[in-house]
């Protein structure tokens, strides 16, 4: 095991990234290329689950397009992700809140965190 | 065909340099020993021995404990012969400098056992067609065994359910991404087969 956390550090080592939980609204600068051109997009939402460990792990943002429901995963260690922002640490009480799904409107609020544990 | 002993560690994913997630299986490979240097006069074939793997002297037979003796070094696990196109002596270490990043290789190992499955996993049959229109309990069977009165017997060989897993599989041309000499691992690109920890064999 420790073999394998070896390599993952020297061949696809996870960026200086800020932590984010499930329940955090997090905006994902991830680099796009078209042709050989390379530019920027930001993706907006709520973490919805983070999976795996290691090089393998990725998190799910969901977000609301214009009335319909937007999810994208992304891989923690993906050279593509610039930055994240975290805009607001929510608090919720379990690791996957899947239940957001079914939630539209006023339920579909997340309470704010008011102290964050540094 | 030189190659090394080794144990399988495990898998990961490492980023190309454009960004594509490749799938790597890590490899301890080696460090090995030379245990017997075979010759065409005295063993009428040439061949090293190479042996891999710490194990008990308690363990071990007193024969094998001599002939590792002879060698200088302590009682190993597995013993498997390579042929090296230079010249291996008596005691000798081979590490995994003997690969370079970005050669092709093919591992060799123990495929996961899977206990006795029917012949839609085991041999990729695809069942009976339908799950509806009057099929009620056919789905995953074999179909016919072949002709009647002539031949009037099943044809040997013929695919049937059974034990699958835990054969010899060799799994051919995998790119070496990094060799780790120090560490004696090395990364190659796609899966091996067999479980974590088990013994494979990589071959040049």
């Amino acid at each position: 095991m420790d073999a394998i956390k070896f390599i993952e550090n020297d061949l696809s080592p996870i960026s200086e990234l800020p932590s984010f939980k499930t329940g955090d609204t997090i905006t994902v600068y991830y680099k796009i290329k078209e042709g050989n051109k390379e530019r920027t997009q930001h993706f907006q939402g709520v973490v919805l689950q983070r999976r795996n460990s290691g090089a393998n792990e990725t998190f799910t943002i969901r977000k609301m397009s214009g009335g319909i429901g937007v999810e994208r995963i992304f891989p923690l260690a993906s050279p593509f992700i610039e930055k994240i922002e975290v805009n607001k640490h929510g608090d919720v009480r379990r690791a996957r809140i899947f239940y957001l799904r079914e939630r539209t409107g006023k339920s579909a609020r997340i309470k704010e965190k008011k102290f964050i544990k540094k | 065909m030189p190659g090394l002993i080794g144990k399988k560690i495990g898998m990961t994913s490492v980023y190309s340099a454009e960004g594509k997630n490749v799938p790597c299986t890590v490899i301890e490979a080696g460090p090995c020993v030379v245990t017997q240097v075979k010759k065409v006069d005295t063993d009428g074939y040439e061949a090293v021995q190479l042996s891999y793997g710490e194990k008990r002297e308690k363990n071990t037979p007193k024969a094998l404990q001599g002939h590792f003796k002879k060698a200088k070094t302590t009682p190993k696990r597995k013993v498997v012969e390579f042929q090296f196109d230079e010249e291996k002596n008596l005691g000798d270490v081979v590490t995994s400098e003997l690969f370079e990043e970005g050669e092709f290789v093919d591992v060799v190992g123990t495929s996961k056992g899977k206990g006795f499955q029917g012949v839609v996993k085991r041999h990729g049959f695809a069942g009976v067609g339908d799950a509806t229109h009057g099929q009620h309990n056919r789905l995953r069977a074999p179909g016919s065994l072949g002709a009647g009165s002539t031949p009037s017997k099943v044809m040997k060989g013929m695919k049937m359910a059974g034990r699958m897993g835990g054969d010899r599989v060799t799994q051919q041309n995998l790119e070496v991404v990094k060799v780790y000499s120090e560490k004696n691992l090395i990364v190659v690109k796609g899966s091996i087969p067999g479980a974590k920890g088990s013994f494979v064999l990589i071959q040049k």
